[in-house]
């Protein structure tokens, strides 16, 4: 090898560069080969990954369906003019778009193109014993020399001892040629193929969970009980893979909900939540109920799956009486939250009355009279709860649609007034009642609390987590170990004395990539070679011990 | 639950901290000046040789002029100046270096007392987090600066740390409890520490990147003048930098798997492209693009960094306009 090409760092022996493989003319089959050289170059890998981190952020930019449908729609509300082109470019559902799936696609090809032939290449290596020691040393990036007494093959047998001693793969002994070179730090490259190999794995994993898994979420109030089925989840999400059949059958009763909130803080921290749990009696067939304490960083477990505590609120329970003081309806409503301090809204349909009642308006955990904002609440716990509503008369499910349980279609109603032409509003706290023109009351008895519950199914979360534990080993080893070549060649020394036996150690370490302690590696080799290298062979004095007797 | 007197003593721990760091940052300056324009005036600068220099005369700076030729014995007398000019005064850097080290102490103790006060790991809101990822960028330098002479970074480190430290205090949250989906002590303790460490090692990653930067300019145009003398030569700068990084990715990913971990307990799905979710996300593949482009010979080194640089800018995006604009699950910062 001439000197000039003496390497100056492992060089793979797959083309680094793919872009500039290919003749000047070609044809089909020669475009697809280009092309693919292209997708697996690690030039188009760069580009996807950063086009990949900027196509993410508009996710973060835009409310996005899969993480909140309600506020994509208060946007889309907002926004008319604005909101139908940013669905139209899939703004609003970023990751499942096909720009954004085709970028990540592409990457995924662009690796296994990388990774199979490096897998094979790296197969082989493990299998061969390192190349051999170039003619000239002196042009390597970590050099270190010395001359030493010593035989050459003597030395050269240290220098192999000391490499092996080590850790080195060595090169074959007994070529002639008096050199040896040592090889170590493979892992790096195992550890960057599993890496690689294992984030492949993680995304097939994330998309079968997503195909194969399910969520449901229910609200439930505390004392009641529920059962799990395809049609008795508020909301239910089935993966495109998955079935009805999968989701199990189980009772859960939400016995108890306790909350707390910030007292002691003022500013900003003040009333921010501080406890939310409770306990849950699960009821599995087959099986004996079993009481769960439960809190939001600690699921219900129901067999394998999980429920997980996502929200709560209010549910003011009112009664209402016809004039002769038959009950038309008792229930506990459930009032969403609009705000960190709990003022909630809903709406209460008495169907049994003649024409249908239909009360609308807001719970108030803590009563506070806004001058501006008019009645809010002031801290998110049970401080001074009020129930503010107003009354409307009519057809409560106008044309049979369907509706929101939280809201009152009021088209076909008309709102009530009392003698004075007045709108009817009342505010009730709790024990207190009200009596409406026609002499139907409306009592607000107590409050109790619910309980937002997401009851989750993920066949890939497992394997995900496998996987990322294995791809952040392997990048560990990918980044950790060092990748070292170290040549070892022994000449005979110039100028030596006949009969004095001298040569010189030459130490050449190549790095793969960056090493800035590869010299001190050579030098520490050098200085063990010379440590361990074994005395000449001293000339024969003559006499000395065959004159002892 | 929350004791005020402590997280005052926290605050006012803080505070000091700040201003000793300010002290630091001149003293620090004032080292590169003074060593920078030693260098340049000899103008040996492309070659320092550590033996060589311990013999060697300044020439051209006033309290070397006066500075007889080290005798060959007084080489081993004296500790091995790394990279140091003989004969130029390195009590700027050296006073610098140990009001960081009082800094470091003194932000420490505000960390631990905020800790102490609120009876839990202080890593539950924005503040919270800065003082952290202060005190971690500060050991971090201190200890380096232990093993290897590292004067010269150190008005990188300071900056950037006491930037941090007057986002925290702008957007400073009162001493109190966790809300409920962070009070998980296990993964609260690791996720966040690992963000805050990763974090700390993003930041002096960038500070070196930039002195590389500017250094590989000035070589580039064979104008190495003032501070910029001060400096280590550009490709190990360069090096320092990939190093820095090699550490902070790797945390960065256990910081990612962490935290699908929690978020699978407490919101019953790993990973949802939740904003803050999507940030560490886009932070992580920048990194990951940088190394990429580190490792292959169509990207210049100059033109990686620029990648590791978006990468920290990623990062301070993560943490202001992430946590303070845009709502998400991770709306903790405390801020109103």
């Amino acid at each position: 090898m001439p000197d000039t090409q003496t390497p100056q760092r492992i060089e793979p022996t797959y083309p680094k560069d793919r872009t500039t493989m290919g003749g000047p003319r070609l044809g089909p089959l020669g475009w697809a080969r280009w092309g693919w050289r292209q997708l697996t170059s690690m030039r188009t890998a760069i580009l996807l990954l950063l086009l990949l981190a900027v196509a993410a952020i508009p996710g973060s930019l835009f409310p996005q369906r899969s993480v909140d449908p309600v506020r994509v729609r208060a946007f889309v509300e907002d926004n008319p003019g604005l909101a139908p082109w940013l669905d139209r470019l899939f703004l609003f559902d970023v990751f499942s778009s096909p720009w954004f799936a085709s970028i990540y696609l592409l990457l995924m090809v662009s690796l296994v193109g990388c990774i199979v032939p490096r897998t094979a290449q790296h197969a082989r290596a493990l299998r061969s014993e390192p190349p051999r020691a170039p003619r000239r040393l002196s042009r390597l990036p970590a050099l270190a020399e010395a001359t030493v007494p010593g035989a050459p093959e003597g030395v050269l047998a240290a220098a192999r001892d000391v490499l092996a001693a080590k850790g080195y793969r060595l090169s074959r002994a007994g070529t002639g040629d008096r050199s040896v070179t040592g090889e170590k730090g493979y892992l790096k490259e195992t550890g960057n193929l599993i890496f690689h190999l294992a984030m492949l794995g993680v995304i097939v994993a994330f998309a079968a969970g997503h195909l194969l898994g399910w969520r449901g979420e229910i609200i439930i109030k505390e004392g009641q009980s529920w059962t799990a089925g395809p049609a008795s989840f508020d909301t239910l999400n089935l993966g495109p893979l998955a079935s009805t059949d999968d989701i199990p059958t189980f009772t859960v009763q939400l016995d108890r909900l306790d909350v707390a909130f910030e007292t002691q803080t003022e500013g900003a921290q003040f009333g921010q939540p501080r406890r939310f749990d409770g306990l849950a009696t699960v009821d599995i067939p087959g099986r004996d109920p079993e009481q769960q304490q439960f809190a939001v960083n600690h699921p219900v477990s129901v067999g394998g799956d999980s429920i997980f505590l996502l929200g709560n609120g209010y549910a003011p329970v009112v009664t209402v009486r016809d004039p002769d003081g038959q009950v038309l309806y008792s229930e506990a409503v459930t009032f969403l939250p609009q705000d960190n301090n709990y003022a909630s809204e809903g709406a209460i349909k008495v169907t049994g009355r003649d024409p249908g009642l239909g009360l609308v308006g807001g719970f108030l955990p803590t009563l506070r009279l806004d001058p501006e904002l008019g009645m809010t609440s002031s801290f998110p716990g049970l401080g001074d709860p009020a129930l503010a509503l107003t009354a409307f008369e009519g057809d409560l499910f106008a044309d049979g649609r369907p509706q929101s349980v939280f809201t009152i279609d009021t088209e076909q109603m008309t709102q009530m007034t009392d003698a004075d032409g007045a709108p009817v509003a009342m505010l009730l706290r709790p024990g207190e009642y009200f009596e409406l023109p026609d002499g139907t009351t409306v009592e607000f008895e107590g409050v109790i609390r619910w309980a937002g519950l997401l009851v989750r199914h993920d066949p890939g979360r497992m394997p995900a987590l496998a996987l990322a534990l294995a791809a952040a080993a392997g990048l560990t080893l990918m980044l950790g170990v060092r990748h070292r070549r170290i040549y070892v060649r022994i000449d005979p020394a110039d100028l030596t004395p006949v009969g004095a036996s001298r040569v010189v150690v030459t130490v050449g370490g190549l790095p793969k990539g960056t090493d800035p302690a590869l010299q001190g590696v050579v030098d520490d080799v050098l200085g063990r070679i010379t440590a361990t290298a074994p005395p000449p062979p001293q000339p024969p004095t003559r006499g000395s011990d065959e004159d002892t007797p | 639950m929350t004791d005020p007197q402590l997280a005052l003593a926290s605050d006012i721990a803080i505070w000091a901290g700040l201003a000793v760091l300010a002290l630091a940052l001149i003293s620090f300056s004032a080292h590169l000046a003074v060593t920078g324009a030693a260098r340049q005036g000899r103008s040996d600068d492309t070659v320092p040789q550590p033996t060589a220099l311990l013999v060697r005369t300044g020439t051209g700076t006033e309290g070397s002029a006066t500075f007889p030729d080290a005798a060959p014995t007084s080489a081993a007398l004296e500790p091995p100046a790394v990279d140091h000019p003989a004969g130029v005064t390195r009590r700027w850097g050296v006073l610098g270096m140990q009001l960081t080290w009082l800094a470091t102490f003194a932000v420490l103790a505000g960390t631990l007392m905020r800790g102490l006060s609120v009876q839990r790991w202080p890593l539950g809101n924005m503040y919270e987090f800065a003082i952290v990822a202060a005190s971690f960028a500060l050991v971090v330098f201190c200890t380096w600066s232990l093993r290897q002479d590292r004067l010269w970074l150190g008005p990188f480190v300071v900056l950037p740390v006491m930037v941090v430290l007057v986002a925290g205090k702008i957007w400073y949250t009162e001493a109190s409890q966790l809300m409920p989906a962070l009070d998980n002590t296990m993964w609260l303790t690791i996720h966040v520490t690992l963000a805050t460490l990763s974090v700390a090692l993003f930041v002096i990653g960038a500070a070196l990147a930039v002195t590389y930067l500017l250094r590989d300019a000035a070589e580039r145009k064979s104008r190495v003048r003032g501070w910029l003398a001060a400096l280590p030569q550009g490709d190990k700068l360069e090096a320092m930098t990939y190093g820095m990084h090699i550490f902070a990715f790797p945390l960065w990913t256990f910081t990612l798997i962490t935290g699908a971990i929690w978020a699978e307990v407490a919101w019953g799905r790993y990973w949802g492209w939740d904003p803050k979710e999507v940030w560490t996300f886009v932070i992580w593949v920048v990194y990951a693009a940088y190394l990429h482009s580190r490792a292959t010979s169509s990207w210049t080194k100059r033109q990686a960094t620029y990648v590791a640089l978006t990468g920290m800018l990623c990062v301070i995006i993560n943490y202001t306009v992430v946590n303070l604009l845009i709502t998400g699950l991770h709306s903790y910062s405390g801020v109103a």
